[in-house]
C-alpha cells in the first residue's frame, strides 16, 4: 500500500511541476455531481481495505477506494452503523468519494453529517505530501480541524487516502408510519415535532404522504407511534434506501434535479415541478426545467444555497455562486493545498 | 504549560498611536490603556501566565469590531479575541505589544426562531444563558463545559468547546448552523446558513476550534435540543479501575450511546466526597457516572441494562437514581472535582488529553508511576464515554521546583497520550500551554500546512499570533531540548 501511495505521490508532484491537471476518479458512482474535470485520471480505487475497526471504540479506519457497501456490510455484522446513512447511488461509491462528496442520507437531520462524523484523515496535498489530520479519537481540538475543511470539497483540495469514522449502533427497534398530508402541514409537524423528545430519526413527505421514520429502544417507539399514529410501511427498509440510493420513483427520469438546503421551516417553495422533502424540511429536492435564478433566490429566501445535482443545461453553475469576500477566501485555502490548482479544478467551481 | 511568555516594555509612542486611531470610532472609556485598566485582563482561565496588554478595547457592535481589526491591520498591531476568559490554555493571553479585543459587551440574545429550533445570539452571550432562554420553550444548548455558567458562546466556538455530553450530542462544531466572522481586514464573512449545510468548502468547521487565529466570530447561530422528557443516572463502583473501563466498553458494545458518562478515580473522590456528599463510595478504585435520557420508556429499558452490564462487569456497588434531586446529587460531585481538588492543594494543573478508551488502564498505570518519578499527586477525572481524560496534578507554585515538575509531569501525560494513539487537546485547545506538545504530535509537514491555511487568512499573521501552532523554528529548538532533558536550558530567554 505504501507502494501505491509512493506512486500517487509521484504522479501529483509530477504534475504540479507540469501544472497538469489531475481528474479524481473513485468508483464513478457520483461522477455526474459536479462539473466535468478536464484532466489526466488520477485512479485511486486501488486503495483499498478496512485498517482497523474497533466496534468497543466506536472508530472504523478505512482506505478511500473501500466501497461503503463493504464497510456498510461489516458494521451490520457487528451491530454498528455510519450514522449519516451515505448515499451509495447505483449501488456504488468509495469511502473516499463518500467524504470528498461529503453527502448525508434520510439520517442526517437527526445524526449528523458526514463531516459531523469525520475524526481524522490521510490525505495527500497538491503538492503530494503525505498528511495526517484529526485521529481516532472522539475528542481532539489540537491544530486546525482540516479533516472537517476536506470532507465536501469534491477532491478540489487533496486526494484523500485514509479515513477514520465515528460509528453508531443499529437501533434495537425501528418503525416507520405514514400519513396523509399537504406540503404545507407536513412541513409544520415535522418542525413541531422536532421540537419534541420524539424518537424520530428521518422523515420525507412525497406525493401528499409523510414518512416518518422512529428509531430507539423497543418501547420507546412503540409509544411514540400510539401517540404519532398513522399507518405501519411494512416496506420501511426498502423505502428508505431507495429514498438514501435515489432510486425512489421522485428521482427517475431526465427532468433536472436540484437540491435545496434550506432552513427547515421555509414555506412550500413557489417553484414549479415535484418537490420531494427530507431532513425535517431543511432539504428540498426539486424535478424542474426552471431557470438557475429563480431556484437560486427561492434557496437565498430560505437562508440556504441551491446545487443543480443531476441534469440540466449545459454551462449552469452546479453550486450556488458565493459571495466576493467568501469566493477570495475559498481561492486562498485553494492555493494553500493545491498552490499549482492541479487537483479537480473547476469541478466545484471554476475558481477553484 | 511549558512555553515562556515574554515580558515586553509597553512602547508608549504606539500605545498612544492605536488609542486614537480606535477612539476615532469609538467611546473613549471604551479603549483602555492605563495600567489599572488594562491589569484585569492580563490573564484568562490559565493564570499561570500573565501579560497586562498594550490596549483593550471593548466593541459594543459588529461594525466597531470591524473597524478595530480593520485599522489594526493598517497598523500592524495583533489582535487577541477574548470571550468571558475562561479558557483553560491560555488562548486569550495577551500581548504586551497588541490590542485586547475584548467581546464581552456583544451580549445579546438576537433572535430566537422555537420552531425552526435556532437562536442567534453575539459571541459575548453566555453558554449558559442561552438554555435559560429558551427553557420555557422545552428547548435547549447541548454542548455544556464546565464553565458553562461564565464561558461566552464565543470563546466555545473558538475552542470547539465539549461538555459532559460530547458522546451523545456533539461539540459546539456539530451545534451551531451559522457563524459570522470578521476578518482581520475588518470584513464580514458568514459561514454556514440557515440550513442544515453550505456552499463551497467547510470553512464553518475550520473556524471552530481556531483559537483566534483565523478571524473574530461577531455572531452564531446555535442549534437548540427539545428537553429530554426524564433523565436518570447509574452509579458504580470498581475495585479496580482497568475493570471499570471495561465496563464502560461493555455498554458501548451492548449498543447504548449514553447521555453522559464519566469515570473518577479514588483521590478524585476521596477530594470530592467530604466536599459535596454525592453518596460515592470513597473506598472504591474508580466510580462510574452513566446517564440515559430521552422518553421514560426510553430511559427506563436503557437504565435496566445499563444496570445489568455494570453487575456483571465486576462493580461491586451499583445505585440507580430514584429520582431528579438524587440524580443532581450524583453529578454534583463530578462538577465540583476541580474546587474539590483544589481544596486538596494550593495549586493543581488540569491536563486535557484525549486516548483511546482501551488504552485507559494503561495509562492511569503510567500517571501513577510519574507520581512517584515527579513526587506530585494526581487526581483523575475521565470523559469516560469520548475518552478525553483530566489529570489533576496537584502543586504549590509557590515553590519553583514544584511547578517545574508539575510542567514535567504534565508534559509527559501528554507524551503518553499521544504514544498511545490519543491527543494533547480533547476539549480545551492549545493556547499557549500546549504550544510545545504540538511539535511532538504533529510532523513538520502538518505543521506547514496549519501555516499555510493560516496565512490564507492573515496574511501578516496578526490574530492571535504565538498560539495553537508553533513555528517550525520553535518546534527544532524545542526538539533540540527535548533531547536533553525535557527542561529548557535558559528559560529567562524569549521564544517565539
Amino acid at each position: 500500500m505504501q507502494d501505491f501511495i509512493q506512486q500517487l505521490s509521484d504522479t501529483i508532484r509530477a504534475a504540479a511541476d507540469a501544472r497538469r491537471a489531475l481528474a479524481i476518479h473513485g468508483s464513478g458512482s457520483k461522477a455526474f455531481y459536479g462539473h466535468a474535470v478536464k484532466g489526466e485520471a488520477l485512479v485511486v480505487t486501488g486503495h483499498r481495505g478496512i485498517i482497523s475497526y474497533e466496534p468497543t471504540e466506536l472508530v472504523i479506519t478505512a482506505r478511500a477506494g473501500t466501497p461503503l457497501a463493504e464497510i456498510e456490510s461489516v458494521m451490520r455484522e457487528q451491530g454498528q452503523m455510519l450514522g449519516f446513512e451515505p448515499p451509495q447511488f447505483a449501488g456504488g461509491g468509495t469511502l473516499g468519494g463518500c467524504i470528498a462528496a461529503g453527502l448525508s442520507g434520510p439520517r442526517r437531520a437527526a445524526a449528523g453529517s458526514a463531516r459531523d462524523f469525520v475524526l481524522g484523515l490521510r490525505l495527500l496535498d497538491g503538492r503530494g505530501t503525505d498528511l495526517v489530520f484529526g485521529g481516532q479519537v472522539m475528542k481532539n481540538v489540537a491544530g486546525y480541524d482540516v479533516s472537517r475543511l476536506i470532507t465536501g470539497s469534491l477532491g478540489t483540495l487533496g486526494v484523500i487516502l485514509e479515513v477514520s469514522l465515528k460509528a453508531l449502533p443499529l437501533p434495537p427497534a425501528e418503525l416507520t408510519l405514514v400519513q396523509e398530508h399537504s406540503q404545507a402541514d407536513a412541513l409544520h409537524l415535522m418542525n413541531t415535532w422536532a421540537g419534541k423528545p420524539w424518537p424520530i430519526t428521518a422523515t420525507c413527505h412525497a406525493g401528499g404522504r409523510l414518512y416518518l421514520r422512529l428509531a430507539g429502544a423497543r418501547a420507546a417507539v412503540k409509544a411514540a407511534a400510539a401517540t404519532l399514529g398513522g399507518e405501519t410501511l411494512n416496506t420501511a427498509e426498502t423505502f428508505w434506501r431507495d429514498l438514501r440510493d435515489q432510486r425512489h420513483a421522485f428521482f427517475a427520469g431526465d427532468a433536472p434535479l436540484w437540491r435545496l438546503s434550506l432552513r427547515s421551516t421555509t414555506p412550500e417553495l413557489e417553484l414549479p415541478g415535484a418537490q420531494l422533502i427530507e431532513w425535517g424540511g431543511a432539504l428540498r429536492w426539486l424535478r424542474a426545467d426552471v431557470d438557475a435564478m429563480s431556484v437560486r433566490k427561492a434557496a437565498r429566501g430560505g437562508e440556504g444555497h441551491a446545487t443543480l445535482f443531476r441534469g440540466g443545461k449545459p454551462g449552469t453553475a452546479v453550486f450556488h455562486p458565493l459571495p466576493a469576500a467568501l469566493m477570495k477566501l475559498h481561492r486562498r485555502v485553494k492555493l494553500a493545498m493545491d498552490p499549482a490548482g492541479i487537483l479537480n479544478p473547476g469541478r466545484m467551481y471554476p475558481e477553484l | 504549560m511549558n512555553a515562556p511568555v515574554q515580558k515586553m516594555p509597553v512602547d508608549l509612542e504606539r500605545q498612544r498611536a492605536v488609542c486614537s486611531a480606535l477612539r476615532a470610532f469609538m467611546p473613549a472609556q471604551n479603549v483602555l490603556f492605563e495600567r489599572e485598566d488594562v491589569t484585569p485582563y492580563e490573564c484568562d482561565g490559565l493564570s499561570a501566565y500573565r501579560q497586562v496588554p498594550m490596549v483593550v478595547a471593548l466593541p459594543e457592535n459588529e461594525e466597531q469590531v470591524c473597524a478595530i481589526l480593520e485599522a489594526c491591520h493598517q497598523m500592524r498591531v495583533p489582535v487577541t479575541a477574548r470571550g468571558a476568559g475562561t479558557g483553560l490554555s491560555g488562548g486569550a493571553l495577551p500581548l504586551g505589544n497588541g490590542v485586547l479585543l475584548s467581546l464581552a459587551k456583544l451580549m445579546k440574545i438576537v433572535a430566537i426562531d422555537p420552531l425552526a429550533r435556532c437562536a442567534r445570539v453575539q459571541p459575548g452571550v453566555r453558554n449558559a444563558a442561552i438554555s435559560e432562554a429558551v427553557a420555557a420553550l422545552g428547548l435547549y444548548y447541548a454542548p455544556d463545559p464546565s464553565s458553562q455558567i461564565a464561558c461566552s458562546i464565543g470563546g466555545n466556538v473558538a475552542e470547539n468547546s465539549g461538555g459532559v455530553h460530547c458522546l451523545k450530542y456533539g461539540l459546539t462544531v456539530h451545534n451551531i448552523l451559522k457563524i459570522r466572522v470578521a476578518t482581520i481586514e475588518g470584513e464580514i464573512i458568514e459561514l454556514g446558513g440557515g440550513g442544515l449545510d453550505a456552499a463551497g468548502y467547510d470553512l464553518l468547521a475550520l473556524m471552530t476550534g481556531s483559537e483566534g487565529l483565523l478571524g473574530v466570530v461577531t455572531e452564531i447561530t446555535v442549534k437548540l435540543l427539545p428537553r429530554p422528557e426524564c433523565a436518570q443516572v447509574v452509579l458504580a463502583a470498581f475495585d479496580d479501575v482497568g475493570r471499570a473501563g471495561q465496563a464502560v466498553a461493555n455498554v458501548i458494545a451492548a449498543g447504548i450511546i449514553p447521555a453522559g458518562m464519566e469515570m473518577m478515580d479514588q483521590p478524585a473522590t476521596m477530594a470530592v466526597e467530604p466536599f459535596v456528599k454525592a453518596g460515592y463510595p470513597t473506598d472504591a478504585a474508580g466510580i462510574l457516572l452513566c446517564e440515559s435520557d430521552g422518553t421514560r420508556e426510553e430511559v427506563t429499558e436503557e437504565i435496566a441494562r445499563i444496570e445489568k452490564i455494570m453487575s456483571d462487569s465486576g462493580a461491586h456497588l451499583v445505585r440507580v437514581s430514584q429520582d431528579e434531586a438524587e440524580r443532581l446529587r450524583f453529578w454534583a460531585g463530578r462538577k465540583a472535582a476541580f474546587p474539590a481538588v483544589g481544596r486538596l492543594s494550593p495549586d493543581y494543573y488540569c491536563m486535557d488529553g484525549t486516548i483511546p478508551r482501551k488504552r485507559l488502564a494503561e495509562v492511569l498505570r503510567g500517571i501513577t508511576e510519574m507520581e512517584k518519578k515527579y513526587e506530585l499527586r494526581c487526581a483523575n477525572v475521565f470523559h469516560a464515554g469520548d475518552g478525553n481524560l483530566h489529570p489533576l496534578i496537584l502543586y504549590d507554585a509557590n515553590d519553583a521546583s514544584q511547578l517545574q515538575r508539575a510542567e514535567d509531569f504534565g508534559a509527559e501525560i501528554l507524551k503518553l497520550c499521544i504514544d498511545v494513539g490519543g491527543t494533547i487537546t480533547g476539549e480545551h485547545g492549545v493556547g499557549v500551554e500546549k504550544i510545545d506538545s504540538m511539535c511532538v504530535q504533529f510532523r513538520t509537514a502538518e505543521l506547514e500546512t496549519f501555516h499555510a491555511l493560516k496565512h490564507a487568512f492573515d496574511e501578516h499573521g496578526l490574530l492571535n499570533p504565538g498560539k495553537a501552532v508553533p513555528t517550525l523554528q520553535r518546534c527544532a529548538e524545542f526538539g533540540r531540548m527535548h533531547v536533553h532533558a525535557g527542561q529548557e536550558k535558559f528559560p529567562e530567554l524569549p521564544r517565539f
